[in-house]
């Protein structure tokens, strides 16, 4: 054994084991993510935990253990509350769910003209960019009590469960129809191709491989509708009547009774559907995502005589239904006075924009919106890289992850109610956001953080992941690399969650319901307020602003990326020469 | 145990020799697994080193922590004497390339190569005149302008070996750097590599799994398997004079025999009696041994009396795979037991080597190597 060249074993062991030295880079890296991370725990974590120790103290701050909750379960006014939420969501999945699903199938697997396809798909995005409120103000339209097509319901009531079910399946709609879509575009052709081989029925395909295939697809689809319906405030409120629900009831608790203890209950109650379902489509998307990285042949769909024709018949109803919801609201915000003068007028976009004492509503939701938009994806992509990207980071990457998922999982609702407990606490140093337009900012871009973040790793993820090694051998810091590299092949990506962030922030109503002061009362609020006044008119047009700046938006945003990346993108659609 | 010792004899290294790169005891533990047990090794200046072995030897986990990439549980690391051991990656003088290339898909090529210049304070014209002598340097000449996915994945490879180069490191570290490639372009690049590594001189260690790609590049080999060097060498010893059973195994093909010991260099398989000239190792007489043939090592030509372990054996299968071609042989004097032997198309015609034909060849004594049947030591 030749001993002279090693040191002996046991004299190794002796030394305490030395630690890798942090570059100044790596330093840098950690010092940033540590922001990020405290400024989640602080917006996010704290919150929630001041709920909860609401829940269990009383006015005066002495801990009275679960009483609040007894007194809740003993109260079958409130305990209805729950039972309403969950049954209404339950409906609105098995109504919404199939109707995506039809809805996905017909434009992934049928031969309907690509441009229909175009088309059809736009349609079905555009309550996307509505608040809840707006279904809502337009079934009210529609079926309530001087609505156009009253005489439909039969003396039945759409105020109520009907109501809320129908809005909330216009709400959802597209939300299932995204996810059901990806589910559907994931088929394998070479399965079609030899289930076809051995003679098997259409049928029989699509219960064997299409249906089996969405399996993940459509239970992330009915999570993701059912946690929606229990956690949105703006429909049930509009059309909800006497029906109470859930997040109906932390508002009242909170707003109208200033009942803290009951409203910190409420609140903990909307946060367990959520993050069961929220637990069911994490662990189901990662298999999704375990599917879509599977090699195969894309399918493409044959023509069919009898399918075809009725998939187009039935998107065109849907399409057409959703344009008479999206129609009745913009129809109301152009007239005078529904039913009784029809005649066309600008007055209520007037009153609105200008007269109200609501009229700053707009521009602040714009502010917000632009704002959230800025400092959203820029933290969230700075956040997302570092966690990337960085080497070693051990428990911090799992803190951070687990807090940039978890922030799903929270309904706007009690996050903002979180905010309330919180920030108003004449104790918090923070206190001073309390009633700022930077905490109506903040408080969008945690409740939308999830997403964003989710599609940045996904860009992250696809460049190379040895970038930083390169960089590090080479003497170049990596934030250099950062700007240089990672941020410019990663834009649309970036721009994306830009995007994103405008659009949900400016339709927002149920994280700003507890935080906004008359200064900086959002639209959405005010659209709510509006309705609550009986201003109808009004309302429908500040809801139709809201569309309307979003799609603007939309298309200024797709025309400016179109310009940008063609500009800063050249090397993508290069070819071999 | 001899094997370690006869490791180190078979680097012709004396050990006074400044070593450029100097790998001490180190290891790395997994929550789950060992990646790497008690690694010790030398690499001299301007050598081209290889590591090679099947995946989930270690063989990256140790190139990873050369890098800094990765930290080793316990051990040092001296690079020219220096201990690196515990630096960061930046910290560290070595130019890489990954399998990947990881070459930047926004930058041109000419920024590609002259990325680490420009933080090196270099002057603006002499970055230029850098970056065109190493486009020369790898061949392409013309191709600065370009962007990455215009080039083939054989030229990239180029430009990130350039980009390594150009901060002129004192060692290079190459992760698999041909197995993105076709086999065509892989072996073109072979020979491109090692041109270039001995015209810059530049200490090269490279990772494969390609025994190939070893066998033609390096000046000595690691062959790892589960995070331990089986053996250090030169090309021709690895495949001549295997260490281990998996050495002999690994690279290149190998027929074991199954034998008894029977003292003084011979060894009985079934009832034949074989010598084994270049079987150093000393057995006990009745010790079972496993006996390593590579399949050229049988002569079929000059064959007399006194030519050790000669028989005659039945021809079972012939492989046809061109030029060179593997028939499967067997003799009832083996008890059965088969063994794959090369022949070149020619010699298949002119010895008439054909399924069900019986053929003269004698094993040779000089090539058969013997390892103790029993299960190693961990």
């Amino acid at each position: 054994m030749n001993t002279l060249a090693r040191p002996l074993p046991a004299l190794a062991a002796f030394n305490a084991r030395p630690v890798m030295r942090w570059s100044r880079d790596e330093t840098i890296a950690r010092a940033i993510l540590l922001v990020v991370m405290v400024m989640l725990f602080v917006f996010l974590i704290a919150p929630l935990l001041t709920i909860l120790a609401h829940a269990v103290q009383d006015r005066e701050g002495r801990f009275v253990g679960l009483t609040h909750f007894i007194t809740y379960f003993q109260t079958p006014s409130l305990l209805r509350a729950a039972w309403n939420s969950i049954w209404v969501s339950a409906a609105v999945v098995m109504i919404s769910v199939p109707t995506a699903f039809v809805f996905a199938y017909a434009l992934t697997r049928s031969r309907m003209p690509t441009p229909l396809k175009a088309v059809f798909r736009l349609i079905a995005l555009i309550p996307l960019l509505a608040p809840s409120l707006l279904s809502a103000i337009s079934f009210v339209q529609w079926f309530g009590n001087q609505g156009a097509l009253k005489f439909l319901l039969g003396g039945a009531s759409i105020y109520g469960a009907p109501g809320i079910i129908m809005a909330e399946v216009y709400n959802t709609f597209p939300h299932a129809l995204m996810i059901l879509v990806t589910a559907l575009s994931l088929a394998d052709g070479r399965l079609y191709e030899a289930a076809t081989a051995l003679r098997t029925r259409p049928f029989r395909q699509f219960m064997t491989i299409t249906l089996p295939s969405c399996k993940y697809g459509l239970i992330s689809a009915a999570t993701v509708v059912f946690t929606y319906v229990v956690s949105d405030f703006g429909a049930p409120k509009v059309i909800g009547g006497n029906f109470n629900v859930l997040s109906v009831d932390v508002f009242k608790q909170v707003v109208g009774q200033h009942n803290f203890s009951i409203g910190a209950v409420v609140g903990m109650l909307l946060l367990v559907p959520s993050i069961i379902s929220f637990v069911i489509d994490y662990v189901v998307r990662r298999k999704l995502k375990a599917q879509l990285t599977a090699r195969s042949v894309p399918y493409s769909p044959k023509r069919r005589k009898l399918a075809d024709p009725l998939l187009t018949l039935f998107c065109t109803v849907v399409c057409g239904l959703l344009l008479a919801t999206i129609g009745m609201a913009i129809y109301t915000s152009l007239i005078s006075l529904w039913p009784y003068d029809l005649s066309l007028t600008l007055k209520h976009y007037h009153f609105v924009l200008v007269e109200s004492d609501m009229a700053d509503a707009y521009t602040n939701s714009l502010i917000v919106a632009m704002a959230t938009a800025v400092a959203g994806s820029l933290i969230v992509f700075v956040g997302a890289y570092l966690i990337e990207k960085t080497r070693n980071l051990g428990l911090m990457r799992k803190g951070m992850h687990l807090m940039a998922v978890l922030s799903m999982a929270v309904p706007g609702l009690v996050l903002g109610l979180g905010y309330v407990m919180f920030f108003n606490h004449p104790a918090n140093p923070l206190n001073f956001l309390y009633q700022t337009m930077a905490i109506l900012i903040i408080s969008m871009v945690v409740h939308y953080y999830t997403s964003s973040h989710l599609t940045a790793v996904t860009a992250l993820k696809q460049i190379d992941n040895e970038f930083e090694a390169v960089s590090a051998s080479l003497k170049v810091p990596f934030f250099k690399t950062f700007l240089r590299v990672t941020v410019p092949v990663c834009l649309p990506a970036i721009l994306d969650i830009g995007r994103y962030f405008f659009v949900v922030s400016m339709a927002s109503l149920s994280c700003a319901i507890f935080l906004y002061t008359p200064e900086t009362i959002l639209a959405s609020v005010a659209i709510m307020h509006l309705d609550d006044a009986g201003d109808i008119g009004p309302a429908a047009a500040l809801a139709s602003l809201i569309v309307v700046t979003s799609t603007v938006v939309c298309i200024a945003y797709s025309l400016l990326t179109r310009v940008l990346l063609s500009r800063t993108q050249a090397w993508r659609n290069l070819s071999r020469g | 145990m001899d094997m370690t010792d006869t490791k180190f004899i078979a680097s012709p290294v004396p050990a006074s020799a400044p070593a450029a790169l100097e790998i001490i005891g180190v290891r790395k533990d997994f929550e789950s697994f060992s990646a790497l047990r008690d690694v010790h090794l030398r690499v001299n200046p301007g050598e081209m080193l290889c590591f090679l072995g099947p995946s989930g030897c270690g063989k990256t986990t140790l190139l990873r922590i050369i890098a800094g990439l990765e930290t080793q549980t316990s051990g040092q690391i001296l690079q020219n004497g220096k201990d690196v051991s515990w630096l960061p990656p930046d910290r560290r003088d070595y130019g890489i390339v990954f399998q990947s290339y990881a070459l930047f898909p926004n930058l041109s090529i000419a920024e590609n190569i002259g990325y680490g210049l420009v933080n090196s304070r270099a002057r603006r014209g002499g970055i230029k005149a850098r970056v065109e002598e190493l486009l020369k340097l790898v061949g392409l000449p013309t191709s600065g302008n370009k962007y990455p996915s215009q080039l083939s994945g054989g030229q990239q490879q180029r430009v990130a070996l350039a980009r390594a180069l150009a901060t002129r490191p004192g060692l290079l570290l190459l992760d698999e750097p041909l197995s993105a490639l076709d086999a065509l372009e892989r072996i073109r690049l072979r020979g491109e590599i090692r041109r270039l590594q001995k015209q810059v001189g530049i200490t090269t260690i490279m990772v494969t799994h390609d025994q190939e790609e070893a066998l033609s590049m390096a000046d000595r080999i690691v062959v790892m398997n589960h995070g331990v060097i089986e053996q250090v060498g030169t090309p021709m010893e690895v495949y001549e004079q295997p260490a281990t059973p998996f050495v002999a195994d690994f690279v290149g093909k190998v027929n074991v025999l199954r034998a008894v010991a029977l003292g003084n260099q011979r060894f009985k398989v079934g009832d034949m009696e074989l010598q084994c000239d270049a079987c150093d190792g000393a057995f006990e007489p009745g010790e079972a041994v496993n006996l390593y043939l590579r399949p050229e090592d049988r002569a079929v030509e000059h064959l007399g009396d006194g030519t050790a372990n000669r028989l005659r054996a039945l021809v079972t299968k012939v492989e046809f795979l061109g030029g060179l071609c593997i028939a499967e042989v067997t003799a009832d004097a083996l008890h059965g037991q088969a063994l794959g032997l090369h022949f070149s198309l020619n010699q298949l015609h002119d010895l008439d080597i054909r399924e069900g034909n019986t053929i003269d060849i004698a094993l040779r004594a000089n090539r058969i190597r013997a390892f103790s049947a029993r299960a190693p030591k961990p």
